[in-house]
């Protein structure tokens, strides 16, 4: 279980990173999940930037109402963040649940969704918080909504030369409900389902919802029949019920040994209608 | 191409010029000689090769030894001071802990991870804290036990 040999690159400026990966290099965040790979030599790139040393890609910090999360920032600084727990409890609760401690401590959120597993945790709640990603290239620097950078299962629109520099997302405005929750894969944690809710309720009525799914298909999505269904009502029980009955329809659902395609589609109605009662009721 | 490396392993400071492939687990066994970092699944599931980079639990099967370059790494030869046990090595022998000892230098570096972050641990933090090491013999009870015995030991 030893890598493939590859030169390795630590810079301390974005500079000097985004030059390296323009010639071919791949990017190194924390490792969790391009480490397995190397050693089981599924990838063997020939040359590996390690993004650790460059400052800019760490943090989390408030400008405006929104939330800046550095691509490097560790899944568990993440879920420790006292300003996120207040301001976004969402991504906390989501990055709490990744793997385990250990990976947590190394495994950085960029990394993960630049990785693009399409049973990781984040995919959901970045959806439902409407997240945008900012990158920088050669050209200079642009920003994206989290989901037009999803393409497909391990694959996000990032061109050669590109690194994820920060997340962003809005800090959750007063009457918001939030929940993550999954059906883990038991052996390595993963999600079979997972399912994120955002919901804003003003006098009573929901005025926004948002509900991300991963783990169901080969791309996570954002539920749109399930957040139109919702809209407008008081978000009882009845409608929870009723809107969550949605969430599989029209999807091509993943099949494995952990469990079919209906199973998977059972799960989703399962755990969003939990999902949905914890941040509407 | 190799790269100089130097990290300081339990207070003491190592320099060691290593391919880039060198995982951090083979480092501390082959190259430094710490032996008590375990390899066991060999794919970031059994947390056997548990050790503190920078205070924190990381599996060094799965960090590269240059990753760790400049940081402090701990591991369990490093965490009895002057030939006395640490508490959480002293709790896992009252408390019968271990049988086989195979994970029990990641059981017990996790612990002292977990008991940093929270000294007065649930039942169940402590259950979650140690989901990324799994022990083929006590069936946990025990480790839980001596965990919560450290906590109030060190709460004295």
């Amino acid at each position: 279980m030893i890598p493939d040999t590859f030169d390795y690159s630590a810079p301390v400026t974005l500079t000097e990173a985004i030059e390296l990966l323009s010639s071919g290099a791949k990017a190194l965040a924390g490792g969790q999940s391009l480490i397995p790979l190397m050693k089981l030599r599924l990838a063997s790139p020939q040359h590996l930037v390690d993004l650790s040393r460059i400052p800019e890609l760490s943090g989390i910090r408030e400008e405006n109402g929104v939330l800046h999360i550095g691509a490097m920032t560790t899944h568990y600084e993440i879920e420790s963040s006292m300003l996120l727990r207040s301001a976004c409890p969402l991504l906390p609760q989501t990055a709490g649940r990744i793997g385990d401690v250990q990976i947590r401590n190394m495994g950085t959120i960029g990394g993960s969704i630049a990785h693009a597993d399409p049973a990781s945790d984040y995919p959901a709640a970045l959806l439902a918080l409407d997240a945008t990603v900012r990158i920088a290239g050669a050209g200079g620097f642009r920003t994206v909504s989290y989901e037009d950078l999803l393409v497909d299962s391990f694959l996000v629109a990032l061109e050669p030369g590109e690194v994820i520099v920060d997340i962003m997302a809005p800090v959750d405005p007063p009457n918001t409900g939030t929940c993550y929750v999954k059906a883990p894969q038991a052996a390595s944690g993963f999600a079979i389902v997972g399912v994120a809710v955002r919901a804003v309720k003003s006098d009573g009525v929901v005025s926004s919802a948002r509900v991300g799914v991963t783990g169901l298909a080969a791309k996570p999505f954002r539920a749109r029949s399930v957040e139109q269904a919702l809209g407008g009502t008081r978000g009882t029980d009845a409608d929870i019920t009723r809107a969550a009955a949605l969430v599989g329809d029209g999807v091509d659902a993943n099949s494995d040994l952990h469990a079919s395609a209906d199973y998977r589609k059972h799960l989703a109605e399962v755990y969003l209608r939990r999902a949905l009662r914890a941040a509407l009721i | 191409m190799k790269k100089t490396i130097t990290l300081f392993i339990n207070g003491q400071r190592y320099s060691h010029e290593v391919e880039p492939r060198l995982l951090l687990v083979h480092y501390l066994r082959e190259v430094v000689g710490l032996t008590g970092a375990h390899i066991g699944c060999e794919t970031s599931t059994c947390g056997a090769c548990t050790v503190l980079l920078d205070g924190k639990a990381v599996k060094a099967c799965t960090v590269l030894a240059v990753q760790a370059d400049g940081r402090f790494v701990t591991t369990i030869e490093g965490i009895a001071a002057n030939g006395s046990l640490d508490a959480v090595q002293e709790a896992f022998w009252n408390e019968h802990a271990l049988q086989c000892g195979f994970c029990t230098p990641g059981m017990i570096l996790t612990a002292k991870q977990l008991l940093a972050r929270e000294p007065n641990p649930t039942e169940e933090q402590i259950r979650h804290g140690l989901e990324g090491n799994l022990c083929r013999c006590t069936g946990y009870q025990h480790i839980v036990n001596a965990v919560q015995a450290a906590a109030s030991r060190s709460g004295d």
